[in-house]
Parts: C-alpha cells; structure tokens; sequence
C-alpha cells in the first residue's frame, strides 16, 4: 500500500485513492457517536463470545490445569479421534438426531395446525381468550415443565397410572424408560410451545387480503375449500422459512430439558451430544475432549444451516441470506 | 373483515356450519388439554394430600387447605431463591436492555460507516460459538465463579433480539426525523434519548418480558457456575425439590407406614411450589401481549 503511494507522483490515481480514502475517514468521523455507543455491546461479546471462540483451540490441547487454555500442550486430532472411535459415538448421533427429527416431525405442524384452527374463531373476545391461554405453558420454566411431567407420571403415585390401574391395566414406567422416553419428550413439547408458535402463522393469517376470502366466497367454495386454497397457501412462505430453521437446528438439541429428564433408566436414548457434552466436560473435567466435541457439533450445525438454506433458495425462492 | 363474515352467515350452507362446529369442538379441546395440567397442579396444591395421594382429586380441589402453602412459605431456602431470582432478573434484565438497545440503536441508523461488518460481528455468534467448556473457562478466568454477575451477565444479550429491537427501529423512525433532529443541533446520542427512546416503548416492553422470562426460567448458567447455596436461584432449589428428591420419595413411598403424613406434606408441597414460582411469569405476561406478537413478527420476517 505504501509502496504504490510513493511511486506515482501526482498521478491521478492516487488523488483518486486519496479522495476515496478522505471520504472514507468523514464517514468514519460522522458515525463517531453511534461507534462509542456500540461500544459496549462490541466489548461485551468480545469478551463472553470472541475470547471463547478462540478458546476453541483446546479441542486440539490436552488441558493442563497449571498453564491454561493458552498454555496447555497440542494434541493435534486426538480428542476427535477418540470420540470417533469411542463406543457412545454412534449412539449419541443416532439419539441426537432421532430425538430431533421427531420433535421437528411434530413440532412443525402442530402449529400451523393450531392456527389454522383459531382463525377460524370468528368471536374476537373468545379468539383472544384462547390465544392467550395456548400461550401459558410457554412462559412456565423447564423445571416446572419436567416436575409436572413427573407428578403426572409417576409410577406409583402420578394420575396417568393411577387411571390405567383403575381401569385394570398395569402401570408402565413412563419416567424410566428408554422406548417412551422420545415420545414424552416431543409431545410435552408440543404441550409446551405449540401455542406460542403459531403466533406467527395466526399473524400471517390476519395479513391475508379478506378480498380473497370474498371472491372466493361469490364463487361458492366452502370454508374448508377456502382454507386449502387461500390460507395454506398464504402461510407456505412463513412455514418454509421456520422449516429451514428447525432443519439447520437438528443437530443442536437443547441440553436443558434432555437433561432433566435423564436418568439411568432411560439413557440408552436420552444420552444426547449437548448432555454429553457436559457429562465429559463438567462431570468428568475432560477439558479438551468435551471441547472437542462441541466443535464437532458446532461445524455440523453450520454445514446442515447452510446447505439447508441452498436447498431453499433453489426450490422455493426463500432463504434466510 | 367482520362484516363479510356476518354477510357469511345468510350464506352459509349446512356443511359449512358442521364444519364450523368442528373447528370450535377442535378449538376448545386445543384449550382444555392446555389448561388441565395447570388447573390440576392448583387443585392438588390446595386440597388435602390425602385426596391427591389416593386419586381423588381431577379436576376441582378436594378438602381445600392451604397447609402445602405454609410449609412453602416456612421454608427458608424457597424465599432465598426467590429473593434471588427477583434479584437477578431485575439487574439481568436491565443489563440486557441496556446493551441489546446500546446495540441495536447505531445498527439502525443508515449513516453508521462500516454497519455491515458490525453486524456481522454480533451474527456471527449466532451460528458459531465457543461451546460450553471455553465459555467456563474463560467465565471463570475473568473471576466470576459463583459470583452474583455471573448470573447477570452470561448470555444476558441475545442477538436475536437485537436484531428484532434494530428492525422496530429502521422500521418506525424515519431518516428524516434524525435530519430535523440534527438540524436542531441534536446529534447522535442525544437523539437515542430523544427521538429513539420515547418511540421504542413497544418494543422495549417486548424485550423486557422474554428477558425476564430468561432470567426467571434459567437454571443452567446457575447450575454449572454457582457452588455457595445462598446464590442459588429459585429454579435450582426448585429442581432440587421436583426432580432429585424424586428418588428419595420413591424410597419413602416403600417404607411409607413411617412416616405418611411427612411423606404427603413433601408430596403436596411439590404442586405448591410449582405454582409459587411460576405465577410471577404467568400474571406478567397477559398484560405485555398485544406487544409480544409484535415482536415475535419483526423476529419471524428478520429473523
């Protein structure tokens, strides 16, 4: 850069740059304010986000509690090569990805379904009643959400048993094992978020022109015709987008509720990476092998977000960038 | 809108109003499923754990008393978490805003040289983090293990809602408005107080309820970064008393002839605190909704 500067003279070439380079320092300086009040923010996630991302390197350490991160001794691709090579490896994926794709299988349509349902609620006080009742369970916290689930399905002593054994069946352990384990995790799930999710697809209802609806109408299409026809189609868009998302997030299942419902009955299933993760890193103080398996996690979730995301472009003309 | 549908009912056919009366049948059975568990944990909190205990209670409280209540209210470690938990939610939520807006504001001004790299440096987190074990590392090599900020200022900000708030904005404040602000000798910080600010109301009461709601609802930041049990927040003493005690009552349960009625008061209990730590959250959030459809829209479009 400096070289090119103290060749040319007075060459219209670098009057240009400097021009450019003038210009740019102004625009610098009239943003000055709005700099100094990101600052904060830009300090904040480059210390609690950037310094750990570059902490990342201990994937490839075995961690020496004396010398640190920084300190500790390269390992090159060990701590991948025995998690790849470890027993669990392909029982964790196998969950992870099961567990996931079940929720999303689910979790999906549930609710488009559900706003599709309440659109139809033609009495705006009982629309809006509805609406903020299915909301509720969204706002109780993980915790709450696992002691109900198992207050409700206790073997001795929770309600679902209860009826099953006054109606002559046997009790079945729901909590402790591995087979149901899936299932009540999606379905409580369902019970959990699927009224919170449909507000986006009631919102994209609302903004559908009524003129539709009345052309329509004048053409004799009943309402269930008139719901495939304007509505579904209407809300694709919408559905497609949060589609890609749930895809590019198969492999990050959230760690909190897995690991609530975990125990040593049913971890032949609910053993996922992001519990796992922990378990090696936390439990077992593993350092680098926890890292390393993060990383693993992190890189898959960026491959599956992007080419999700190429996909989408390609067929349907949404993306999210 | 409303008015078609008035005209619809002249029109309607047979079919249609059967299909109506599935909808509203669909309808209220979504809300009856959503709303048992809740009614049935009040009722049983309420009524006598003899009733509970021996299935009787299903819908309606049985043999009303509030004794589950008092032991609730008697126990030391519930009001210390709760104390807590309002503690860390209030600061965690104001730190929050604070850096969410301190952020989104620059973001959703045009004139901001350089916005696009910016924002990419918060996006960027979004989709590649350090993971858990570099963030503990790190976290408690800057001194914060079970340290009352850790709980306050781990994942207080997320981007995600930043970009919902620098959306609101580019979309309600126009380039115009900070031009006439400028001419009147207000520049750029001055004018987030008085321009941005005052117009932001919705999208800040937004914020401030999924924040709060993070907050309230957390226990994995406490769960791995605090070890003093005076710290703990509400959730943990409330997975303490939900999901490990689990084992023991089923121990008790076997030897239960002991010591029944201890064994019935821990048992109610459990539905006691349920509803304890979860009303907070649950009387705040009618009040912010016709703005938190708002946002989770600019989110969903921006997203």
């Amino acid at each position: 850069m400096y070289k090119t500067l103290n060749t040319g003279e007075e060459s219209p070439a670098r009057s240009l740059r400097q021009d450019k380079w003038r210009r740019r320092w102004k625009k610098i300086c009239q943003s000055r304010e709005l700099y100094l009040f990101i600052l904060p923010a830009v300090i904040y996630f480059f210390l609690f986000n950037y310094v750990p991302i570059y902490g990342v390197q201990l994937a490839f350490k075995y961690f020496n509690p004396a010398k640190g991160i920084w300190g500790s001794d390269w390992v090159g691709w060990d701590n991948f090569m025995r998690f790849f090579n470890s027993y669990y490896f392909w029982r964790l994926i196998r969950n992870t990805v099961w567990l996931s794709l079940y929720n999303l299988l689910v979790n999906f349509p549930f609710p488009i379904l559900l706003a599709l349902v309440f659109n139809e609620v033609n009495h705006e006080k009982l629309k809006k009643a509805v609406q903020t009742i299915s909301y509720a369970p969204h706002f109780v916290s993980v915790v709450v959400m696992v002691g109900i689930l198992n207050l409700f399905f206790n073997q001795n002593t929770g309600m679902v048993n209860v009826l099953l054994r006054a109606m002559g069946e046997e009790a079945i352990p729901f909590l402790t094992s591995s087979s149901i384990f899936p299932t009540l995790y999606v379905w409580t799930g369902v019970w959990q978020h699927a009224g919170w999710n449909s507000i986006i697809y009631i919102a994209a209802l609302t903004g559908i022109d009524p003129q539709l609806h009345e052309a329509a109408q004048i053409d004799g299409a009943s309402r269930f015709k008139r719901i495939l026809h304007i509505n579904i189609p209407c809300i694709m868009p919408t559905a497609i987008i949060m589609f890609i998302l749930d895809i590019g997030r198969v492999m990050s299942l959230g760690f909190e509720k897995v690991y609530l419902m975990q125990n040593s009955m049913n971890i032949e299933t609910s053993q996922v990476i992001s519990t796992f993760v922990y378990e090696a890193g936390l439990i077992n103080m593993d350092y680098g092998f926890s890292t390393a398996i993060g990383l693993f996690n992190n890189v898959i979730n960026i491959i599956l977000l992007l080419s999700v995301n190429k996909v989408a472009k390609r067929v349907g003309d949404t993306s999210l960038f | 809108m409303q008015k078609l549908h008035r005209g619809n009912k002249i029109r309607a056919s047979g079919s249609d109003r059967a299909f109506a009366g599935v909808l509203y049948a669909l309808t209220i059975l979504f809300v009856l499923i959503i709303l048992y568990p809740l009614v049935f944990v009040f009722s049983a909190s309420i009524s006598n754990p003899m009733e509970v205990f021996a299935g009787r209670v299903w819908l309606f409280p049985r043999d009303i008393q509030f004794e589950a209540y008092k032991q609730v209210f008697r126990n030391n470690e519930i009001f210390t978490g709760y104390r807590n938990t309002i503690v860390y939610t209030c600061l965690g939520t104001l730190v929050s805003i604070v850096l969410t807006l301190s952020a989104a504001y620059p973001l959703s001004r045009k004139k901001m040289y350089g916005r696009n790299i910016i924002m990419f440096y918060f996006t960027f987190t979004m989709f590649f983090s350090g993971g858990l074990i570099p963030t503990y590392l790190v976290v408690k090599g800057m001194g914060l293990y079970n340290n009352l900020w850790v709980m306050i200022l781990v994942g207080s900000v997320s981007v995600y809602n930043m970009i919902v708030a620098r959306t609101f904005m580019q979309n309600t404040i126009s380039d115009e408005l900070y031009e006439a602000a400028e001419i009147d000798g207000c520049s750029d910080i001055p004018a987030f107080f008085k321009v941005a600010l005052p117009l932001c109301a919705p999208i800040i009461a937004v914020l401030v309820l999924f924040y709060a709601v993070g907050y309230w609802n957390s226990y994995f930041n406490a769960l791995i970064y605090l070890s003093d049990r005076a710290r703990y927040p509400l959730q943990l003493f409330l997975r303490e008393i939900l999901l490990i005690n689990m084992a023991d009552s089923m121990v008790d349960s076997m030897e239960m002839d002991m010591d029944i009625s201890k064994f019935m008061v821990s048992e109610s209990l459990k539905y006691a605190v349920i509803i304890v730590s979860s009303i907070p959250m649950l009387i705040l959030y009618p009040f912010l909704q016709r703005f938190f459809v708002k946002g989770v829209m600019i989110g969903a479009i921006k997203g």
